[in-house]
């Protein structure tokens, strides 16, 4: 409930809740914080930064390609500039911008808690995540930028065909990146299974909560693999182990096997998030609960899990043997199903709904018919025989890319909309929000399109420039003015929104009417989010007028306020029943001091200074015997 | 509000506009999965006409639904006026049943019948065998049997099952003739196979498709699918040694050829020069191109001259030479016949 219409005895509790939960002012307070919102932000601007650097990279891409035999790159510049385009939007703007910045942001909100489950963790691996990001990008401003493609194939990234730092950097800074994100999803995990408010049964859990669920528990298991992967790499590299070595018993293959046991689940891990933000959009919008809520719960889960057989469809043209194909084409064909399920949910929510087609949902309906056009072509892939054929053409760069930017980022886009005024208090433009939508998406149709047809055409991905008699030249000029198209939408979004956080009208604690917890309390939310602990009876507890009525008089009555201290509920994973009440820990030096201690060990590894990594080892031992020495007490 | 219709009907247009395009883009072209040339690739491109239509059926139908969620927008209840079980029925039955059924019998198509039909061949039913070697960046060929060897440039009987054997010298690379076969990958360790059974005499271009690295981009290969009389004719001079230079600057060329150590990394049958780092040179004028296609054959001068230029970072150093020594060498390497 908004903090503005409150008895005094209400006042007062209030009041006592903002001293508890005050955070330093200023600087030390950003580097201290353990607020999951302000954590949020702070990887909202980092991803949005590395986003940026991303797309920059796209713009010379596309340059460069704009004509045959183009000379903006040099070839090395340009392996370098396509290889961190990937890293970048892949590890260091969409998943850190959908688990970090809006997980971080809404699950507590939504799930009425007052925290994440492991405050100082989720500092750390935001701390950690802002390390890896600047690590890999140092390589590249010393020239010595990864340049074996995202994937990172063997023996091309061994130091026989690749000596220079880049690959280190990638590597290194990728198990780092892993810690991050391991440390983000077991966060999440407690968070999801023990903080939810009381009666919400995992049956009333919002959908978006489902999606970060399954992207936590993929994350948990496909992430070893590529740190085994990155371990391996640098074992090889550095002290001449054998592991990728045909001559010393070694297999190439066991890189590829490793990096999409990883890489695969990675897709969903990207997907997901956008899954959930759309399932938050859309029953906001039609003004109605999601249609077959339980089957899309279901499929949620489902495709975290089956994501885990499909790995081996990134390489049928290696030469496995014919049963294995068959296998995985058959489990990349069953993986489609969860996906049908959500597509017709959401459409048919749509339709059965009064819908408003506001920016956000707009952004859902392009991120719908992306998805689509993705889908299918990616059923395609499950077709052995036409895998084989436009596997590493720009078939597959069409096809992942309207998955990642069409699929993964509209509702990320739709989502920056719809959740700013919670975010900031303030409305962002209608009228520029739908003009940036329609630029948006003609020039994600522009751009990604063609390279379906240039595909067929026969040109193949990573190629720093193409001849000019191949009939590819009309389609690469789209591609590339569509690029810049979508840019200069981008840039319309970013003008509206921060404009509209300077400029905009007050937003009110709810300005959609939409139905799940973060409408209830005010815009921006205070520190401790909810003056009272709301109870729930149903999957979207802001629509139910008599609950969040009850939680006012509880208020006035001091139930569920929790206001002896740092205090949050937990409760039991599958009923949601009030379990105990836990003391949260209040901001703290540790995690930023241990991220960087973390950071200077591999810093240390990558220059070949072994010792001092060792030292640093120690370092990260103190830091962490330190943070544990004042433990936030139980009651 | 603001959904106009053209907004769906958009992509669809474009996927229509697509189709033409890729149909009428195939004249004239040389590097496209659907032109094909051989019975494999036919299976190919007609499993993706197949998957186009099936795809745009798909698409149909998401875009009528949500052209309706916005037609509709006034009205809470589906077409006909079903309520929520209605729905749920519809997304189990759309969702669910309807894919399960598509997708078993594409399964079965694409994955059993078609993947039998396009797979390597058993050696035993293939009329000869070619390997193919990858190298950063260009293609070693070499006929099992025969002493010929050349790159880049594969000649092959038309209407003749021929079995591929591609292996790589260095980091993984992936051999694909795009109006032939699909692709197989070229990885250290591994003899992977590949079926060229070319059904029109022609030249088909291909290209490398695994990154490998600095010149990925120029490394290209040409399939010339040959009569048999021609083919046979081609093979005997590619299996002969070369022949000696007839003019006193071609002989001049040969010595030029050692003193230069060009001879350390190319290999020209019937002379003492054998190394086997770049392309083998014994008949370099039946070919017509250079540095796995990167420019044509007549640029040889200007290649030998500065090979850094066309394809900067590839293997050959440019070595400063006379001008003298540039003509010599020019004329013995157009001796090469």
């Amino acid at each position: 409930m908004a903090v503005d219409v409150l008895t005094p005895r209400a006042r007062s509790r209030v009041d006592r809740l903002e001293r508890i939960w005050a955070e330093p002012p200023g600087i030390v307070g950003w580097l201290t914080t353990v607020d999951h919102k302000r954590i949020a932000l702070l990887y909202f601007f980092t991803t949005l930064a590395f986003f940026g650097a991303g797309g920059v990279e796209a713009l010379l891409i596309r340059t460069q390609l704009a004509g045959p035999n183009g000379k903006t790159l040099s070839p090395e510049t340009y392996n370098q500039v396509m290889t961190m385009h990937g890293v970048t939007m892949i590890f260091l703007f969409i998943i850190p911008m959908t688990i970090g910045a809006f997980g971080n942001y809404l699950v507590p909100l939504m799930i009425g808690a007052r925290d994440m489950a492991f405050p100082r963790m989720n500092a750390l691996s935001y701390w950690l995540f802002l390390a890896s990001g600047l690590f890999i990008y140092v390589g590249l401003f010393i020239g010595q930028g990864p340049n074996a493609g995202w994937f990172d194939y063997v023996p091309l990234a061994l130091k026989r065909y690749d000596p220079g730092m880049g690959i280190d950097f990638y590597a290194l800074g990728l198990i780092l990146n892993g810690l991050s994100s391991t440390a983000g999803a077991t966060n999440f995990i407690a968070t999801i299974f023990k903080g939810r408010a009381p009666g919400m049964s995992l049956n009333r859990m919002p959908l978006f909560c489902f999606a970060m669920l399954a992207v936590s528990f993929a994350l948990i298991f496909a992430l070893p693999a590529l740190t085994i992967d990155c371990v391996f790499l640098e074992l090889q590299r550095r002290v001449g182990f054998h592991f990728f070595d045909v001559a010393h018993g070694g297999d190439p293959i066991l890189w590829q096997h490793l990096f999409w046991i990883f890489g695969h689940p990675e897709v969903y891990i990207i997907v997901l998030p956008a899954f959930g933000i759309a399932t938050s959009i859309i029953p906001t919008f039609a003004k109605r609960k999601m249609v077959a809520f339980p089957l899309v719960a279901l499929a949620e889960l489902l495709v975290a899990f089956i994501g885990f057989g499909v790995w081996a469809h990134h390489m049928f043209a290696t030469g496995l043997p014919t049963t294995t194909l068959i296998f995985f084409a058959a489990a990349s064909m069953m993986v489609v199903i969860p996906s049908t399920i959500q597509v017709f949910a959401w459409t048919l929510t749509v339709i059965m709904g009064r819908a408003e087609f506001r920016a956000p949902l707009l952004f859902i309906g392009g991120f719908i018919t992306f998805f689509v056009i993705g889908g299918l072509s990616g059923i395609m892939f499950a077709a052995i025989p036409f895998d084989q054929a436009t596997t590493d053409t720009y078939f597959v760069v069409a096809h992942f890319h309207f998955i990642i930017f069409g699929a993964a980022v509209f509702p990320v886009l739709g989502g920056m909309y719809y959740w700013f005024p919670k975010v900031t208090g303030r409305l962002y433009h209608e009228g520029l929000a739908k003009a940036s939508f329609w630029l948006t998406f003609l020039g994600t149709s522009l751009t990604f399109f063609p390279m379906h047809i240039v595909g067929l055409l026969g040109m193949t991905r990573r190629v720093y420039t193409y001849p000019s008699n191949l009939g590819w030249e009309a389609y690469n000029l789209s591609e590339t003015v569509g690029a810049f198209i979508l840019a200069a939408g981008l840039v319309l979004i970013l003008v509206n929104l921060v404009h509209s956080r300077f400029r905009g009208p007050p937003a009110g604690p709810d300005p959609f009417y939409g139905g799940t917890l973060e409408w209830t309390t005010s815009s921006p939310p205070p520190e401790y989010n909810f003056p009272v602990i709301p109870t729930v009876t149903s999957a979207y507890p802001n629509w139910d007028r008599e609950d969040r009525e009850a939680d006012r008089r509880r208020l006035d009555q001091g139930l569920l306020v929790l206001d002896r201290g740092h205090e949050t509920p937990a409760s039991t994973v599958r009923d949601g029943i009030l379990d105990e009440i836990l003391d949260m820990p209040s901001g703290s030096p540790w995690p930023i001091v241990l991220a960087v201690s973390v950071s200077l060990v591999f810093v240390m590894l990558l220059t070949t200074h072994y010792l001092l990594a060792a030292a640093f080892v120690g370092l990260t031992t103190v830091s962490l015997a330190a943070w544990h020495w004042q433990e936030p007490q139980e009651r | 509000m603001v959904v106009r219709a053209g907004s769906l009907v958009r992509p669809a247009r474009a996927l229509l506009v697509a189709l033409l395009a890729v149909g009428l883009a195939g004249c004239g072209n040389r590097q496209d999965v659907l032109r094909p040339a051989s019975k494999q690739e036919h299976q190919i491109s007609s499993l993706w006409w197949v998957m186009l239509a099936g795809a745009a059926i798909g698409f149909g139908v998401i875009a009528v639904l949500l052209f309706l969620g916005w037609w509709r927008r006034n009205r809470a209840d589906l077409p006909g006026g079903g309520g929520e079980k209605a729905a749920t029925a519809l997304v189990i039955g759309l969702g669910i049943v309807v894919p399960v059924i598509v997708l078993s019998g594409f399964f079965v198509w694409a994955d059993i019948f078609v993947l039998k039909r396009t797979d390597a061949p058993s050696p035993s039913k293939t009329a000869m065998t070619i390997q193919v070697i990858g190298h950063q960046w260009w293609w070693e060929v070499r006929y099992p049997g025969t002493k010929a060897v050349t790159a880049n440039e594969i000649h092959i009987p038309v209407r003749t099952p021929v079995n591929l054997v591609v292996t790589t010298d260095d980091v993984i690379h992936s051999f694909w003739v795009p109006a032939l076969n699909r692709k197989i990958d070229m990885i250290p360790g591994r003899r992977n196979t590949i079926l060229l059974d070319a059904s029109r005499v022609g030249r088909y271009r291909g290209q490398c498709a695994e990154f490998c690295g600095l010149q990925h981009a120029h490394m290209s290969m040409s399939v010339y699918a040959d009569p048999p009389e021609r083919f046979r004719s081609w093979l005997a001079n590619m299996a002969a040694p070369a022949q000696r230079p007839g003019t006193a600057l071609a002989r001049q060329g040969t010595r030029a050829f050692q003193t230069l150590s060009c001879a350390g990394c190319h290999t020209i049958r019937g002379t003492a020069a054998d190394g086997r780092v770049g392309p083998d040179l014994t008949h370099l004028q039946t070919r017509r191109t250079l540095a796995a296609l990167t420019i044509p054959e007549s640029k040889l001068g200007e290649w030998i001259s500065d090979p850094q230029h066309a394809k900067p970072g590839n293997k050959m150093p440019g070595i400063g030479m006379s001008q003298a020594d540039h003509q010599a060498l020019l004329s013995y390497l157009e001796s090469l016949k």
